[in-house]
Protein backbone atom coordinates (compact mmCIF):
# COMPACT_ATOMS: atom_id res chain seq x y z
CA UNK A 1 0.00 0.00 0.00
CA UNK A 2 1.70 3.68 -0.86
CA UNK A 3 1.32 6.83 1.05
CA UNK A 4 1.69 9.95 -0.49
CA UNK A 5 4.83 11.22 1.34
CA UNK A 6 3.48 14.64 0.74
CA UNK A 7 1.12 13.70 3.12
CA UNK A 8 1.27 13.75 7.19
CA UNK A 9 -0.84 11.21 8.96
CA UNK A 10 -2.13 10.02 12.35
CA UNK A 11 -2.41 7.18 14.18
CA UNK A 12 -6.46 7.08 13.43
CA UNK A 13 -5.63 6.45 9.81
CA UNK A 14 -6.69 9.96 8.82
CA UNK A 15 -4.41 11.85 6.23
CA UNK A 16 -3.71 16.01 6.27
CA UNK A 17 -2.23 17.48 3.40
CA UNK A 18 -0.66 21.10 5.04
CA UNK A 19 -1.10 24.40 3.12
CA UNK A 20 0.18 27.36 4.99
CA UNK A 21 -2.28 27.59 7.99
CA UNK A 22 -5.22 25.44 6.32
CA UNK A 23 -5.29 21.50 6.02
CA UNK A 24 -7.12 19.03 4.08
CA UNK A 25 -8.13 15.81 5.55
CA UNK A 26 -9.31 12.58 4.75
CA UNK A 27 -8.97 9.14 5.55
CA UNK A 28 -5.98 6.45 4.20
CA UNK A 29 -6.57 3.71 1.97
CA UNK A 30 -5.79 1.61 4.50
CA UNK A 31 -8.56 3.07 6.45
CA UNK A 32 -11.48 2.72 3.53
CA UNK A 33 -10.54 -1.00 2.92
CA UNK A 34 -10.94 -1.72 6.35
CA UNK A 35 -14.07 0.11 6.50
CA UNK A 36 -15.57 -1.66 3.53
CA UNK A 37 -17.90 0.58 1.19
CA UNK A 38 -18.76 3.47 2.73
CA UNK A 39 -22.22 4.57 2.24
CA UNK A 40 -22.71 7.42 4.54
CA UNK A 41 -20.26 10.48 5.59
CA UNK A 42 -21.21 12.46 8.87
CA UNK A 43 -18.68 15.51 8.37
CA UNK A 44 -18.35 18.56 11.00
CA UNK A 45 -19.86 21.43 10.13
CA UNK A 46 -18.03 24.92 8.02
CA UNK A 47 -17.39 27.10 11.50
CA UNK A 48 -17.18 24.57 13.79
CA UNK A 49 -14.38 24.03 16.10
CA UNK A 50 -12.93 20.86 15.90
CA UNK A 51 -10.54 19.32 18.88
CA UNK A 52 -7.44 16.96 17.58
CA UNK A 53 -8.45 13.51 18.83
CA UNK A 54 -12.04 14.15 19.43
CA UNK A 55 -15.06 12.49 17.57
CA UNK A 56 -15.54 15.16 14.46
CA UNK A 57 -18.17 12.95 12.31
CA UNK A 58 -18.74 9.32 12.06
CA UNK A 59 -18.13 7.30 8.37
CA UNK A 60 -20.95 4.44 7.93
CA UNK A 61 -20.04 1.71 5.99
CA UNK A 62 -22.22 -1.67 5.14
CA UNK A 63 -20.64 -3.19 7.60
CA UNK A 64 -19.94 -0.77 10.96
CA UNK A 65 -19.99 2.89 11.48
CA UNK A 66 -17.27 4.55 13.09
CA UNK A 67 -15.87 7.74 14.29
CA UNK A 68 -13.99 10.49 12.44
CA UNK A 69 -11.37 11.60 14.95
CA UNK A 70 -10.06 15.21 14.21
CA UNK A 71 -6.63 14.92 13.22
CA UNK A 72 -5.54 18.49 14.44
CA UNK A 73 -7.64 20.95 16.65
CA UNK A 74 -9.21 24.32 14.38
CA UNK A 75 -12.12 25.76 12.43
CA UNK A 76 -13.80 23.97 9.58
CA UNK A 77 -12.99 25.94 6.56
CA UNK A 78 -14.96 23.73 3.99
CA UNK A 79 -16.45 19.95 3.40
CA UNK A 80 -16.68 17.88 0.40
CA UNK A 81 -20.07 18.30 -0.73
CA UNK A 82 -18.83 15.45 -3.33
CA UNK A 83 -18.14 12.87 -0.72
CA UNK A 84 -22.10 13.58 0.71
CA UNK A 85 -23.56 13.06 -2.05
CA UNK A 86 -21.14 9.92 -2.96
CA UNK A 87 -19.51 8.40 -0.45
CA UNK A 88 -18.20 6.09 -2.29
CA UNK A 89 -15.57 8.51 -3.15
CA UNK A 90 -13.98 7.58 0.22
CA UNK A 91 -13.76 3.77 -0.95
CA UNK A 92 -12.35 4.64 -4.82
CA UNK A 93 -9.84 7.71 -4.09
CA UNK A 94 -9.64 8.38 -0.61
CA UNK A 95 -6.31 10.35 -1.11
CA UNK A 96 -8.09 12.57 -3.96
CA UNK A 97 -11.62 12.71 -4.64
CA UNK A 98 -12.83 11.21 -1.40
CA UNK A 99 -11.25 14.05 0.61
CA UNK A 100 -13.57 15.02 3.93
CA UNK A 101 -12.87 18.72 4.86
CA UNK A 102 -10.29 21.42 5.18
CA UNK A 103 -9.55 22.75 8.85
CA UNK A 104 -7.81 26.13 9.63
CA UNK A 105 -5.31 24.95 11.90
CA UNK A 106 -5.17 26.20 15.37
CA UNK A 107 -2.89 23.53 16.53
CA UNK A 108 -1.51 20.34 15.54
CA UNK A 109 -1.61 17.52 17.90
CA UNK A 110 1.02 14.52 17.11
CA UNK A 111 1.35 13.43 12.96
CA UNK A 112 3.34 10.92 11.31
CA UNK A 113 4.81 11.50 8.26
CA UNK A 114 4.37 8.62 5.65
CA UNK A 115 7.45 6.75 6.48
CA UNK A 116 5.97 6.60 9.91
CA UNK A 117 2.56 5.41 8.93
CA UNK A 118 3.76 2.90 6.66
CA UNK A 119 6.08 1.46 9.66
CA UNK A 120 2.59 1.68 11.99
CA UNK A 121 1.03 -0.35 9.08
CA UNK A 122 3.30 -3.07 9.09
CA UNK A 123 3.56 -3.07 12.78
CA UNK B 1 -24.00 -14.86 21.44
CA UNK B 2 -21.34 -17.15 20.23
CA UNK B 3 -18.48 -19.35 21.92
CA UNK B 4 -14.94 -18.61 19.77
CA UNK B 5 -12.57 -21.08 20.75
CA UNK B 6 -9.47 -19.96 21.95
CA UNK B 7 -6.53 -20.36 20.18
CA UNK B 8 -5.22 -20.34 16.67
CA UNK B 9 -7.89 -19.35 14.07
CA UNK B 10 -8.78 -22.48 11.74
CA UNK B 11 -8.00 -21.98 7.80
CA UNK B 12 -10.09 -23.24 5.08
CA UNK B 13 -8.22 -25.70 2.73
CA UNK B 14 -8.89 -22.56 0.19
CA UNK B 15 -7.64 -19.88 2.72
CA UNK B 16 -4.34 -19.80 0.20
CA UNK B 17 -7.15 -19.30 -3.04
CA UNK B 18 -8.36 -16.14 -1.33
CA UNK B 19 -5.28 -14.92 -0.31
CA UNK B 20 -3.66 -14.78 -4.04
CA UNK B 21 -7.63 -13.12 -4.69
CA UNK B 22 -6.85 -10.51 -1.98
CA UNK B 23 -9.30 -11.18 0.20
CA UNK B 24 -9.72 -9.67 4.09
CA UNK B 25 -10.69 -12.10 6.30
CA UNK B 26 -13.13 -11.94 9.50
CA UNK B 27 -12.81 -13.92 12.59
CA UNK B 28 -16.06 -15.90 12.34
CA UNK B 29 -16.38 -18.67 14.99
CA UNK B 30 -12.55 -19.41 15.54
CA UNK B 31 -12.05 -19.69 11.16
CA UNK B 32 -10.33 -17.13 9.45
CA UNK B 33 -12.92 -16.44 6.53
CA UNK B 34 -12.87 -14.26 3.72
CA UNK B 35 -15.23 -10.89 4.52
CA UNK B 36 -14.33 -9.61 0.92
CA UNK B 37 -12.44 -9.32 -1.76
CA UNK B 38 -13.18 -5.93 -3.31
CA UNK B 39 -16.00 -4.33 -3.04
CA UNK B 40 -18.71 -5.98 -0.80
CA UNK B 41 -21.68 -4.19 -2.59
CA UNK B 42 -20.40 -5.06 -5.75
CA UNK B 43 -20.27 -8.50 -4.88
CA UNK B 44 -23.78 -8.37 -3.42
CA UNK B 45 -24.67 -7.16 -6.90
CA UNK B 46 -22.99 -10.04 -9.15
CA UNK B 47 -25.48 -11.92 -6.43
CA UNK B 48 -27.93 -10.67 -7.48
CA UNK B 49 -27.99 -10.14 -11.48
CA UNK B 50 -25.13 -12.95 -11.85
CA UNK B 51 -23.49 -15.15 -9.96
CA UNK B 52 -20.99 -15.62 -7.05
CA UNK B 53 -19.11 -18.33 -5.43
CA UNK B 54 -18.65 -19.04 -1.71
CA UNK B 55 -16.42 -20.69 0.83
CA UNK B 56 -18.88 -21.80 3.59
CA UNK B 57 -16.25 -24.77 5.01
CA UNK B 58 -16.81 -23.35 8.40
CA UNK B 59 -20.19 -24.25 8.66
CA UNK B 60 -20.92 -27.43 10.72
CA UNK B 61 -21.98 -31.12 9.03
CA UNK B 62 -23.47 -33.60 11.06
CA UNK B 63 -23.83 -37.11 10.02
CA UNK B 64 -26.67 -40.07 11.58
CA UNK B 65 -26.59 -42.90 9.98
CA UNK B 66 -28.37 -46.33 11.08
CA UNK B 67 -31.65 -47.39 10.94
CA UNK B 68 -32.96 -45.32 13.82
CA UNK B 69 -31.84 -41.70 12.02
CA UNK B 70 -34.97 -40.68 11.26
CA UNK B 71 -36.76 -41.68 14.59
CA UNK B 72 -33.75 -39.81 16.57
CA UNK B 73 -33.71 -36.44 14.78
CA UNK B 74 -38.16 -36.65 14.57
CA UNK B 75 -37.57 -36.92 18.60
CA UNK B 76 -34.40 -34.17 18.44
CA UNK B 77 -35.56 -31.43 16.21
CA UNK B 78 -39.01 -29.24 15.94
CA UNK B 79 -40.07 -30.87 12.63
CA UNK B 80 -40.16 -34.32 11.35
CA UNK B 81 -37.25 -35.27 9.71
CA UNK B 82 -38.37 -38.90 9.19
CA UNK B 83 -40.85 -37.75 6.61
CA UNK B 84 -38.19 -36.17 3.98
CA UNK B 85 -38.02 -37.85 0.97
CA UNK B 86 -34.43 -39.36 0.23
CA UNK B 87 -32.56 -36.78 -1.38
CA UNK B 88 -34.68 -34.35 -0.38
CA UNK B 89 -34.06 -31.06 2.79
CA UNK B 90 -35.52 -29.15 5.18
CA UNK B 91 -34.84 -26.29 7.04
CA UNK B 92 -35.61 -27.11 10.55
CA UNK B 93 -34.55 -26.11 14.22
CA UNK B 94 -33.26 -27.87 17.82
CA UNK B 95 -34.96 -25.95 20.92
CA UNK B 96 -33.99 -26.41 24.39
CA UNK B 97 -36.63 -28.17 26.74
CA UNK B 98 -37.72 -24.59 27.22
CA UNK B 99 -38.44 -23.75 23.79
CA UNK B 100 -35.55 -21.49 23.24
CA UNK B 101 -33.75 -22.08 19.71
CA UNK B 102 -30.47 -23.84 19.79
CA UNK B 103 -29.65 -23.24 16.52
CA UNK B 104 -30.92 -23.82 12.85
CA UNK B 105 -30.60 -25.97 10.53
CA UNK B 106 -30.92 -27.64 6.87
CA UNK B 107 -31.75 -31.31 7.43
CA UNK B 108 -30.80 -33.75 4.38
CA UNK B 109 -31.59 -36.65 3.74
CA UNK B 110 -29.07 -38.70 1.46
CA UNK B 111 -30.67 -42.46 1.95
CA UNK B 112 -33.32 -44.35 4.21
CA UNK B 113 -30.66 -44.64 7.12
CA UNK B 114 -27.93 -41.32 6.75
CA UNK B 115 -28.98 -38.11 7.32
CA UNK B 116 -26.71 -34.82 6.70
CA UNK B 117 -27.36 -32.13 9.14
CA UNK B 118 -25.63 -28.41 8.94
CA UNK B 119 -25.08 -26.52 11.52
CA UNK B 120 -23.82 -22.91 12.01
CA UNK B 121 -20.16 -22.55 12.58
CA UNK B 122 -20.55 -21.01 15.74
CA UNK B 123 -23.42 -23.61 17.34
CA UNK B 124 -21.73 -26.79 15.69
CA UNK B 125 -20.01 -27.53 19.35
CA UNK B 126 -23.50 -27.36 20.60
CA UNK B 127 -25.45 -29.21 18.47
CA UNK B 128 -23.32 -32.42 18.27
CA UNK B 129 -23.32 -33.45 21.67
CA UNK B 130 -26.82 -32.63 21.86
CA UNK B 131 -28.02 -34.71 18.88
CA UNK B 132 -25.51 -37.34 20.11
CA UNK B 133 -27.32 -37.25 23.71
CA UNK B 134 -30.77 -37.13 22.59
CA UNK B 135 -30.62 -40.30 19.75
CA UNK B 136 -29.63 -42.30 22.84
CA UNK B 137 -31.37 -44.98 23.08
CA UNK B 138 -32.16 -45.21 19.51
CA UNK B 139 -30.20 -47.12 16.36
CA UNK B 140 -28.02 -44.72 15.27
CA UNK B 141 -24.40 -43.63 15.02
CA UNK B 142 -24.08 -39.60 15.04
CA UNK B 143 -20.81 -37.94 13.95
CA UNK B 144 -19.67 -34.61 13.99
CA UNK B 145 -18.10 -34.92 10.46
CA UNK B 146 -17.67 -31.01 10.23
CA UNK B 147 -13.79 -31.84 9.15
CA UNK B 148 -14.46 -34.27 6.38
CA UNK B 149 -16.24 -31.65 4.31
CA UNK B 150 -15.22 -28.16 2.72
CA UNK B 151 -18.47 -26.48 1.56
CA UNK B 152 -18.49 -23.67 -1.19
CA UNK B 153 -21.54 -21.98 -2.70
CA UNK B 154 -22.60 -21.00 -5.69
CA UNK B 155 -25.42 -18.43 -5.86
CA UNK B 156 -27.67 -16.24 -8.59
CA UNK B 157 -29.60 -16.41 -11.75
CA UNK B 158 -26.27 -17.73 -13.73
CA UNK B 159 -25.25 -20.38 -11.18
CA UNK B 160 -27.60 -23.57 -12.91
CA UNK B 161 -25.74 -22.66 -16.31
CA UNK B 162 -22.43 -22.34 -14.21
CA UNK B 163 -22.77 -25.80 -12.29
CA UNK B 164 -24.89 -27.41 -14.88
CA UNK B 165 -21.29 -27.88 -17.70
CA UNK B 166 -19.50 -28.97 -14.57
CA UNK B 167 -21.14 -31.72 -13.32
CA UNK B 168 -22.70 -35.25 -14.72
CA UNK B 169 -25.88 -34.71 -12.77
CA UNK B 170 -29.04 -33.10 -14.91
CA UNK B 171 -29.07 -30.13 -13.14
CA UNK B 172 -33.03 -29.12 -14.26
CA UNK B 173 -34.15 -32.52 -12.40
CA UNK B 174 -32.58 -31.16 -9.10
CA UNK B 175 -34.94 -28.99 -7.56
CA UNK B 176 -35.15 -26.29 -5.00
CA UNK B 177 -33.85 -28.02 -1.55
CA UNK B 178 -33.04 -31.47 -3.16
CA UNK B 179 -29.37 -33.04 -3.05
CA UNK B 180 -27.67 -35.56 -4.95
CA UNK B 181 -24.57 -38.01 -5.03
CA UNK B 182 -22.82 -37.00 -8.40
CA UNK B 183 -19.20 -35.39 -10.27
CA UNK B 184 -18.22 -31.75 -9.70
CA UNK B 185 -15.31 -31.30 -12.88
CA UNK B 186 -15.29 -35.43 -12.05
CA UNK B 187 -15.01 -34.71 -8.25
CA UNK B 188 -16.70 -36.70 -6.65
CA UNK B 189 -19.67 -34.15 -4.53
CA UNK B 190 -22.72 -33.71 -2.94
CA UNK B 191 -24.87 -31.26 -5.00
CA UNK B 192 -28.15 -29.36 -3.16
CA UNK B 193 -29.70 -26.98 -4.42
CA UNK B 194 -29.77 -24.47 -1.50
CA UNK B 195 -28.75 -21.47 -0.20
CA UNK B 196 -28.52 -18.07 2.13
CA UNK B 197 -28.96 -15.70 -0.72
CA UNK B 198 -32.47 -15.63 -2.05
CA UNK B 199 -31.41 -16.32 -5.54
CA UNK B 200 -31.50 -19.42 -6.99
CA UNK B 201 -27.95 -21.90 -6.50
CA UNK B 202 -26.23 -24.50 -5.10
CA UNK B 203 -23.98 -25.78 -2.04
CA UNK B 204 -21.24 -28.22 -2.88
CA UNK B 205 -20.42 -30.58 -0.34
CA UNK B 206 -16.47 -31.91 -0.89
CA UNK B 207 -13.05 -33.40 0.58
CA UNK B 208 -10.96 -30.60 1.81
CA UNK B 209 -8.60 -32.05 -0.34
CA UNK B 210 -10.61 -31.59 -3.83
CA UNK B 211 -12.13 -27.86 -2.62
CA UNK B 212 -8.92 -26.16 -4.73
CA UNK B 213 -9.87 -28.14 -8.21
CA UNK B 214 -13.40 -27.74 -7.57
CA UNK B 215 -12.84 -23.85 -6.54
CA UNK B 216 -10.60 -23.46 -10.02
CA UNK B 217 -13.24 -25.36 -12.37
CA UNK B 218 -16.08 -22.97 -11.18
CA UNK B 219 -14.39 -19.76 -11.49
CA UNK B 220 -13.30 -21.02 -15.33
CA UNK B 221 -16.61 -22.09 -16.05
CA UNK B 222 -18.01 -19.13 -14.55
CA UNK B 223 -15.66 -16.44 -15.97
CA UNK B 224 -18.15 -16.19 -19.46
CA UNK B 225 -20.88 -15.97 -16.43
CA UNK B 226 -19.91 -12.82 -14.53
CA UNK B 227 -19.19 -15.04 -11.89
CA UNK B 228 -16.95 -13.54 -8.82
CA UNK B 229 -15.41 -14.36 -5.42
CA UNK B 230 -17.96 -13.49 -3.14
CA UNK B 231 -17.50 -12.60 0.94
CA UNK B 232 -19.18 -13.39 4.31
CA UNK B 233 -19.58 -9.76 4.22
CA UNK B 234 -21.97 -9.76 1.15
CA UNK B 235 -23.54 -13.13 2.29
CA UNK B 236 -24.88 -11.60 5.61
CA UNK B 237 -26.80 -8.48 3.59
CA UNK B 238 -28.10 -10.80 0.93
CA UNK B 239 -29.87 -13.23 3.51
CA UNK B 240 -31.54 -10.29 4.84
CA UNK B 241 -32.87 -8.60 2.20
CA UNK B 242 -34.10 -12.23 1.47
CA UNK B 243 -35.63 -12.04 5.05
CA UNK B 244 -33.65 -15.25 6.55
CA UNK B 245 -32.55 -14.91 9.84
CA UNK B 246 -29.47 -15.33 11.45
CA UNK B 247 -28.51 -16.99 14.50
CA UNK B 248 -27.22 -14.94 17.25
CA UNK B 249 -29.05 -11.78 15.83
CA UNK B 250 -32.65 -12.75 15.10
CA UNK B 251 -32.33 -16.33 16.44
CA UNK B 252 -31.17 -17.46 20.04
CA UNK B 253 -31.44 -19.29 23.45
CA UNK B 254 -33.82 -16.72 24.49
CA UNK B 255 -36.72 -16.84 21.40
CA UNK B 256 -38.69 -19.65 19.82
CA UNK B 257 -39.48 -20.30 16.29
CA UNK B 258 -42.90 -18.58 16.99
CA UNK B 259 -41.96 -14.89 17.05
CA UNK B 260 -39.38 -15.58 14.69
CA UNK B 261 -42.52 -15.90 12.15
CA UNK B 262 -41.07 -19.30 11.79
CA UNK B 263 -43.50 -21.33 14.03
CA UNK B 264 -44.18 -23.62 10.40
CA UNK B 265 -41.09 -25.77 10.76
CA UNK B 266 -42.68 -27.03 14.77
CA UNK B 267 -44.57 -29.77 14.15
CA UNK B 268 -46.15 -30.53 17.33
CA UNK B 269 -48.40 -33.26 16.65
CA UNK B 270 -45.81 -35.30 16.59
CA UNK B 271 -46.91 -38.75 18.46
CA UNK B 272 -43.61 -39.46 20.01
CA UNK B 273 -43.30 -35.84 20.87
CA UNK B 274 -39.81 -34.39 20.82
CA UNK B 275 -37.42 -31.90 23.21
CA UNK B 276 -39.21 -28.73 23.84
CA UNK B 277 -42.95 -29.71 22.61
CA UNK B 278 -44.27 -28.71 25.81
CA UNK B 279 -42.84 -25.23 26.14
CA UNK B 280 -43.66 -24.57 22.12
CA UNK B 281 -47.41 -25.97 22.38
CA UNK B 282 -48.02 -23.09 25.27
CA UNK B 283 -46.18 -20.55 22.97
CA UNK B 284 -48.00 -21.20 20.57
CA UNK B 285 -51.44 -20.85 22.56
CA UNK B 286 -50.20 -17.89 24.62
CA UNK B 287 -49.54 -16.42 21.23
CA UNK B 288 -45.68 -14.22 21.23
CA UNK B 289 -45.42 -11.45 23.08
CA UNK B 290 -43.41 -10.19 20.67
CA UNK B 291 -42.24 -10.25 16.73
CA UNK B 292 -39.82 -10.48 13.79
CA UNK B 293 -40.41 -7.42 11.48
CA UNK B 294 -39.01 -5.48 8.69
CA UNK B 295 -37.75 -1.99 8.91
CA UNK B 296 -37.28 0.35 6.28
CA UNK B 297 -35.93 3.74 7.43
CA UNK B 298 -36.47 6.86 6.22
CA UNK B 299 -33.00 8.46 6.11
CA UNK B 300 -28.78 7.77 4.95
CA UNK B 301 -28.04 6.46 8.21
CA UNK B 302 -28.54 2.53 8.96
CA UNK B 303 -30.39 0.93 11.84
CA UNK B 304 -28.53 -1.82 13.61
CA UNK B 305 -28.09 -4.68 15.85
CA UNK B 306 -28.92 -3.90 19.39
CA UNK B 307 -30.15 -0.05 18.41
CA UNK B 308 -33.46 0.62 20.42
CA UNK B 309 -36.96 0.63 18.23
CA UNK B 310 -39.21 3.68 19.70
CA UNK B 311 -43.40 4.17 19.17
CA UNK B 312 -43.09 7.35 17.75
CA UNK B 313 -46.66 7.99 19.38
CA UNK B 314 -45.35 7.37 22.84
CA UNK B 315 -41.71 8.04 22.67
CA UNK B 316 -41.68 4.29 24.97
CA UNK B 317 -38.94 2.13 23.70
CA UNK B 318 -40.32 -0.90 22.27
CA UNK B 319 -38.38 -3.36 20.90
CA UNK B 320 -34.64 -3.74 19.12
CA UNK B 321 -33.25 -4.08 16.19
CA UNK B 322 -31.66 -7.57 15.71
CA UNK B 323 -29.56 -6.91 11.65
CA UNK B 324 -29.56 -3.69 9.65
CA UNK B 325 -27.89 -2.90 6.92
CA UNK B 326 -27.81 -0.46 4.03
CA UNK B 327 -29.77 -2.45 1.16
CA UNK B 328 -27.70 -2.34 -2.35
CA UNK B 329 -30.61 -3.73 -3.56
CA UNK B 330 -33.67 -1.38 -2.18
CA UNK B 331 -30.99 1.25 -1.75
CA UNK B 332 -32.34 2.18 1.59
CA UNK B 333 -31.64 1.02 5.34
CA UNK B 334 -33.48 -2.00 6.12
CA UNK B 335 -33.45 -3.69 9.44
CA UNK B 336 -34.96 -6.48 10.89
CA UNK B 337 -36.66 -5.93 14.78
CA UNK B 338 -38.87 -7.46 17.45
CA UNK B 339 -41.35 -5.26 18.38
CA UNK B 340 -44.82 -5.78 19.92
CA UNK B 341 -47.80 -7.98 17.93
CA UNK B 342 -49.51 -4.94 18.35
CA UNK B 343 -46.56 -2.47 16.31
CA UNK B 344 -45.77 -5.24 13.72
CA UNK B 345 -48.43 -4.42 11.17
CA UNK B 346 -47.01 -3.65 7.73
CA UNK B 347 -47.20 0.19 6.82
CA UNK B 348 -46.72 1.00 10.98
CA UNK B 349 -44.54 4.27 11.93
CA UNK B 350 -41.96 3.07 14.23
CA UNK B 351 -38.39 5.38 15.04
CA UNK B 352 -35.18 3.49 15.98
CA UNK B 353 -32.47 5.52 18.00
CA UNK B 354 -29.29 5.62 15.71
CA UNK B 355 -26.85 6.81 18.10
CA UNK B 356 -29.20 9.21 19.93
CA UNK B 357 -30.83 10.33 17.36
CA UNK B 358 -34.76 8.83 15.97
CA UNK B 359 -35.21 8.26 12.89
CA UNK B 360 -38.49 7.14 10.75
CA UNK B 361 -39.02 4.08 10.21
CA UNK B 362 -41.92 1.58 8.51
CA UNK B 363 -42.68 -2.18 9.04
CA UNK B 364 -42.76 -3.53 6.07
CA UNK B 365 -43.96 -7.25 5.01
CA UNK B 366 -40.73 -9.73 4.82
CA UNK B 367 -38.87 -10.33 2.67
CA UNK B 368 -37.57 -7.07 1.51
CA UNK B 369 -36.78 -8.45 -2.14
CA UNK B 370 -38.00 -12.14 -3.35
CA UNK B 371 -36.75 -12.97 -6.90
CA UNK B 372 -38.93 -13.14 -9.99
CA UNK B 373 -38.31 -16.79 -11.36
Amino acid sequence: MSNPTNLRYTAEHEWLALDGELARVGVTAFAADALGDVVYVDLPQVGATITAGESCGELESTKSVSDLYAPVTGEVVEVNEAVDADPSLVNSDPFGAGWLFVVKVAETGELLDAAAYDALLDA
Amino acid sequence: MTTIPAGTPRLTPLHDVHLALGASFTDFAGWQMPVRYGSETAEHRAVRTQAGLFDLTHMGEIELTGPGAGAALDRALVGRPSAIGVGRARYSMICAEDGGIIDDLVVYRLADEHYLVVANASNVAVVAPELASRAQGYDVEVRDASADWALLAVQGPEAAAIVAGLTDLHVPDLKYYAIDAGTVAGIDVLLARTGYTGEDGFEIYCRPDDAAAIWAALTEAGAGHGLVPAGLACRDTLRLEAGMPLYGNELSRETTPFEANLGRVVVLDKPEGFVGDAALARRKEEGPQRVLVGLVASGRRSPRAGYPVHDPATGAEVGVVTSGSPSPTLERPIAMAYVPPALAEPGTRLAVSLRGTLEDAEVVALPFYSRTR
